[in-house]
């Protein structure tokens, strides 16, 4: 048969370019970080002119979609009501409209998700989280606020303290653009200084409350206060 | 009436190029690759997500194909000889390999090719190291968050398996359109025999090798 005593001739190019790319998939593993930030710079610059919407599949440009239920759920604006409830002196139910006379205001930061991916400057427009919360007017005494996401299942929470920090907002514009679906429109929370779970996508209500409640990602272990790189056994730089 | 030369009519019209082991491993590996890129697409893609929605199942479906996707191999491994052997010719390049990259006319020259050209062998060994990347990258990214492993590796190991996925995205793309235009080959992996005068075009010194041992 073909396969019989070995030429003295042949040489093992299958085994160099499997070990070659092995040794190339390790150096790309390494150089990650660089690599990353380098092709979501481009991603970034790119998506700023591009109606096609195609820099977004280039590697490393970002966002993973999350979403711990079956679907990714959708108000849209016109029907959407964020509740403010819980120990407050009104509670409020505000439409979009409602948000967009409080001030705005404009933040950029990257994304920085538990799991390691890592948006660079993310450019998000809101209201504070502290208006919304002033508006329906805090009884004293009053610790922690809940969030809750439409989707049914999802919960975050924060301290009181926390949550007036000025970089720690409702949101509802993302790079420029309303916020969409999957990235949890059209209005969602964003704890900036804090890893990606604590920012509640498709938030319905905010319920403030003198008790710390459990997140959705608290119950499997996840740390409460999930600065970045202070938090989850992790150090990332910080966003 | 003269028969025509009986040696000519004897001579089969089909040759044994791959075993029933081996055509099955072909066909298990594809369809896990194919549901593992149609998973991964709906994971990586935002306008797919919200399309198919699901995604703790997306999610498991891909974890759970990339595991199995090394055992239709190792199966084959263990129970094929005729794989062990070809996975051997497969990785060792001949001087008449060097001649078939080299030259631009290698499917007129009648090079003396074996039972795979240089560029099928190339191409495994990139498949199999691109599939060894994908593999160790996608069990890094399976640790839990909650297991400090350092933030830079967790990087790396998603972006490198999203460019070794582009990657082997265009070399899969190059496979299919070669399988194209080869329907003897394809042939070949589906009943396991191929047309004679194609292997003699395209593997000559494999279908000489072949016709010796017949006619022995």
């Amino acid at each position: 048969m073909t396969a019989g005593q070995p030429d003295p001739s042949a040489r093992p190019v299958g085994r160099r370019v499997v070990l070659g790319l092995l040794g190339l998939g390790a150096a790309t593993v390494a150089a990650g970080p660089w690599i990353s930030r380098g092709l979501g710079t481009v991603a970034g610059a790119l998506s700023e002119h591009d109606p096609t919407g195609l820099s977004a599949l280039i590697p490393g440009a970002g966002w993973r979609y999350y979403t711990v239920t079956n679907s990714f759920p959708w108000r849209p604006p016109s029907s959407y009501r964020l509740a403010v409830t819980g120990n407050v002196d009104r509670e409020l139910s505000l439409t979009t409209t409602d948000l967009r006379r409080l001030p705005r205001t404009r933040l950029t930061a990257d994304f920085q998700c538990v799991t390691g991916w890592r948006v660079p400057n993310v450019r998000w427009e809101g209201v504070r989280l502290g208006d919304v919360l002033a508006a329906a007017g805090v009884e004293s005494g009053q610790t922690a606020v809940e969030f809750v996401s439409y989707d049914g299942t999802y919960t975050e929470s924060l301290t009181m303290a926390q949550a007036q920090r000025h970089d720690v907002l409702v949101v509802d514009t993302l790079d420029g653009k309303p916020i969409g679906r999957a990235h949890g429109g059209p209005v969602r929370l964003l704890v900036a200084p804090m890893y990606g779970y604590k920012s509640c996508k498709w938030l319905s209500e905010i319920r403030v409350s003198d008790h710390l409640a459990t997140g959705y990602w608290e119950q499997f272990g996840y740390d409460q206060n999930a600065w970045v790189g202070r938090s989850n056994g992790r150090r990332d730089a910080p966003t | 009436m003269p028969l025509p030369d009986t040696k000519v009519s004897t001579r089969p019209e089909t040759l044994p190029r791959f075993t029933r082991a081996e055509t099955w491993v072909h066909r298990l590996t594809a369809a896990l690759v194919a549901v593992l890129f149609a998973s991964g697409a709906v994971l990586y893609d935002e306008q797919l997500a919200l399309l198919v929605g699901r995604r703790l199942v997306v999610e498991g479906v891909h974890v759970v194909a990339g595991l199995l996707l090394p055992v239709p191999v190792l199966v084959g491994l263990w129970l094929s000889p005729q794989l062990r052997a070809d996975v051997g010719t497969l990785g060792r390049f001949l001087p008449v390999d060097r001649d078939w990259l080299r030259r631009r006319d290698r499917r007129k020259a009648k090079l003396p090719v074996g039972k795979f050209n240089a560029g099928q062998k190339l191409a495994s060994a990139v498949i199999v190291g691109a599939g060894l990347v994908l593999f160790g990258t996608g069990l890094l990214l399976l640790a839990p968050a909650r297991i400090d492993l350092p933030v830079a590796l967790r990087q790396g190991a998603t972006i490198t398996h999203d460019l070794f996925t582009f990657g082997l995205l265009i070399l899969l793309a190059g496979h299919l359109w070669l399988a194209l235009r080869h329907p003897e080959a394809r042939e070949a992996l589906r009943s396991g025999r191929i047309d004679r005068r194609y292997a003699e075009r395209e593997h000559a010194a494999w279908a000489k090798q072949m016709r010796a041992d017949y006619e022995r």
